[in-house]
């Protein structure tokens, strides 16, 4: 199999060879879409979203210019290792696990993770239930290993599709980001839904501490530069400006 | 009991596969097994009508027919999947109905696909050999005074499930990987335990490369299967 | 009239992908069958085993599998080779895998696999007598392979080559797994988006239904061409 992938390899180089320079005046962000509001695609295909615009925010302060590669979640932690782009810009939650593998910013929103289910439903146990997560998500690797046991996990490669599931009544509930499971299920007009007990944010190892950007562990110099900048829009009003579009009450 | 040790001790600086890890793609296996199994019977139970209705010289017979296999032939399997997955759902009223229990889980939405999928090549293969049927054996079946039911029975269906049986293990395996679409509906089969053992530890090379040779010794086995089976049962075909 | 809610530009756009990469591997997986085919005939052992061991593996893991493989873990080999060209030579070349070339050379990679048994079989069909004929005439190894192994092989290979291709084109439905927006993905991101699945599938469905139908009538048309001289095939 290592001959096989060596010649792929050698094949991929001939055929895709783009020879690249390793400082940065082009960041490209890595980003997991639909995630409403976080990150999500207009019919026309164009991405909008608060991490969008504050990313895009970020890179004008810093004088970069950015790109944004759509790359499904489970594969975008290796995506970043492997070179794919240079950050990660997706509602990523910053956690002791992650940070083994990449160096975040400082974090930029901190949401908690809620449970959300059918108004008409009556949880009171978990034992049983369909739950549906996100593959690969902080909630994912929470509702396994507490509920792993007792109920049954299904896991989904986009909030979309969990979403659906959930009005075809596949699923019991949902864990998500909370803001992600507001626009999506709370304000949704085909059906009722609410929050099924507290918001979470604990354990740490699990919720860690609100989201961050996510860049390779050498490229110090680089989050650094966006750490400056971020502090710059949340003092120039710019940050509240972009927040008031996403999560300012009508 | 030592092979237990053995394993414990194997697995105790192994990070990704723990005994956790392992379990899923135990549970895997099972899943794909039954998927791949319970479509593979269930098709073929469907193909031998359609087969015989497709050899049929009545056209508003074979015509429904041949759309069918034409259709399910001519799309991907991951198409079919996605409209039967999410399109079960938008008949009115099903969750109030018995089969809701079952349509419910994502395992039977796949394994209707699958079904449906698998009897359409498996309806083309067997019209193919129940074509081939040599002359002789139709007319010497006539002179016997056979009705065209016996004759079908009795000579036409087992000679054709001989010519078919190459075919028909190709299909199987064919079967067997197409069966690895179905973690994109939710199903924790071989595939999806190895996607999730990837997302969670970021270790592509070793989540699929297991499960790659897992498939790999499934595929042989079915491989071996059927190359026993062409020996019994094609035994007298082989020059002498 | 069909009502795409705004998705029928990008819906098209996902054809022209999936048509192109359709095409691209297409061409990928003839040569690299050529090549595996002649490997598999030579007399080298090392060739022959290796070409073996390529048709093998490759044909015993499902699609899907191979291409989550090669499209995650292959820009991570490909980093590795190139760091470790740096450690060792102080050359800084960064090589960048995008998601098309990836499923091109992925689909590429697998269905050479399978068109190497196709031009094998082809190849040991050609009667020796025709190639006999042809070195009698003086011909040069070269000219017999054009003028007459190649296009015998041919007659033989197309029913293989018009069925592989089928399958490859239903393949590239996978890519919407790994994240290309082929149209499968447009689809599914917008019958997701809109829950009205059958809006975008069932469209989606038929295109493939009439590129297979076209792709039917070209081989037929290529198959009469080659069969010039051998009556009613």
């Amino acid at each position: 199999m290592k001959k096989l992938l060596t010649v792929s390899i050698l094949g991929a180089a001939l055929v895709a060879g783009t020879a690249q320079a390793r400082d940065y005046d082009h960041v490209r962000f890595g980003v997991d879409v639909p995630y409403e509001p976080m990150e999500y695609r207009l019919p026309s295909g164009e991405l909008t979203g608060f991490d969008i615009d504050l990313g895009n925010a970020l890179c004008e302060e810093i004088g970069i210019t950015c790109e944004w590669i759509v790359q499904e979640w489970d594969g975008i932690i290796p995506g970043l290792m492997s070179r794919n782009y240079d950050a990660i810009m997706s509602s990523m939650t910053i956690n002791d696990e992650r940070r083994q593998t990449v160096r975040f910013s400082d974090p930029y929103f901190t949401p908690p993770s809620a449970w959300f289910a059918p108004a008409e439903s009556d949880i009171d146990s978990l034992e049983g239930m369909a739950i549906g997560v996100q593959r690969g998500t902080l909630q994912d690797n929470y509702v396994t290993d507490l509920f792993g046991d007792v109920a049954s996990i299904s896991r989904y490669s986009t909030a979309d599709d969990m979403v659906l599931d959930m009005e075809a009544e596949r699923l019991d509930i949902v864990f998500l980001d909370y803001p992600v499971g507001k626009s999506t299920l709370l304000d949704s007009e085909e059906r009722d839904y609410v929050v099924v007990g507290e918001m979470i944010t604990e354990p740490k190892e699990y919720f860690g501490d609100g989201f961050g950007i996510a860049f390779r562990q050498r490229d110090e110099a680089l989050a650094e530069r966006f750490n400056e900048a971020l502090a710059t829009l949340r003092e120039n009003g710019t940050y509240d400006e972009i927040y008031q579009r996403y999560f300012g009450e009508e | 009991m030592e092979l237990t040790t053995w394993l414990n001790e194997l697995l105790s600086d192994n990070l990704i596969f723990t005994p956790q890890t392992l379990g899923y793609y135990w549970e895997g296996l099972v899943t794909t097994t039954q998927l791949v199994f319970l479509s593979l019977l269930a098709g073929l139970v469907l193909a031998v009508p359609l087969a015989i209705g497709r050899s049929s010289g009545r056209r508003w017979i074979s015509l429904p027919i041949y759309a069918y296999t034409y259709v399910f032939r001519g799309t991907p399997l991951l198409i079919q999947l996605y409209l039967i997955y999410y399109g079960v759902v938008f008949f009115d009223g099903i969750q109030e109905t018995f089969l809701w229990p079952m349509l419910r889980e994502a395992f039977y939405p796949a394994l209707i696909a699958f079904t449906l999928n698998t009897a359409a090549y498996t309806t083309e293969i067997f019209r193919g050999a129940i074509k081939a049927t040599p002359r002789g054996e139709i007319e010497a079946a006539r002179a016997y005074g056979m009705s065209q039911a016996l004759m079908m029975r009795r000579i036409i269906l087992p000679s054709a499930f001989r010519r078919a049986l190459p075919a028909y293990g190709n299909e199987v395996i064919f079967m067997l990987h197409a069966s690895a679409i179905a973690s994109v509906v939710t199903l924790m089969d071989l595939t999806g335990a190895a996607r999730f053992v990837y997302a969670r530890y970021y270790a592509p090379f070793e989540a699929f490369l297991f499960v790659a040779a897992i498939y790999l010794c499934l595929t042989f086995a079915i491989l071996y299967f059927f190359r026993f089976l062409e020996k019994r049962l094609l035994a007298h075909l082989k020059p002498a | 009239m069909l009502d795409l809610h705004g998705y029928g530009p990008r819906l098209l756009e996902g054809a022209g992908v999936t048509l192109q990469l359709a095409l691209l591997s297409l061409l990928l997986a003839l040569v690299l069958g050529l090549l595996a085919a002649s490997a598999k005939m030579s007399r080298s052992w090392l060739l022959h085993k290796t070409a073996t061991l390529y048709t093998t593996v490759i044909r015993g893991v499902p699609d899907l599998v191979l291409m989550l493989l090669l499209f995650f873990g292959g820009q991570m080999g490909l980093n590795l080779l190139t760091d470790l060209l740096y450690d060792r030579t102080g050359i800084d070349l960064f090589i960048n895998l995008n998601a098309f070339a990836a499923g091109v050379l992925t689909i590429g990679f697998i269905f050479g696999a399978y068109m190497c048994e196709t031009f094998r079989g082809a190849f040991l069909a050609v009667e020796h007598g025709q190639i006999e004929a042809g070195k009698a005439y003086g011909m040069s190894n070269w000219l017999v392979f054009r003028r007459i192994r190649f296009p015998q092989m041919m007659r033989h290979a197309l029913p293989g080559l018009s069925n592989n291709w089928m399958v490859l084109l239903k393949t590239t439905a996978l890519v919407s797994v790994i994240g290309l927006s082929d149209m499968v993905r447009v689809a599914a991101e917008a019958s997701r988006a809109t829950h009205e699945p059958f809006t975008f599938l069932i469209p989606v469905a038929v295109i493939y239904l009439m590129i297979a139908s076209v792709s039917e009538w070209a081989f037929a048309r290529l198959q009469k061409r080659y069969n010039v001289g051998f009556g009613e095939h």
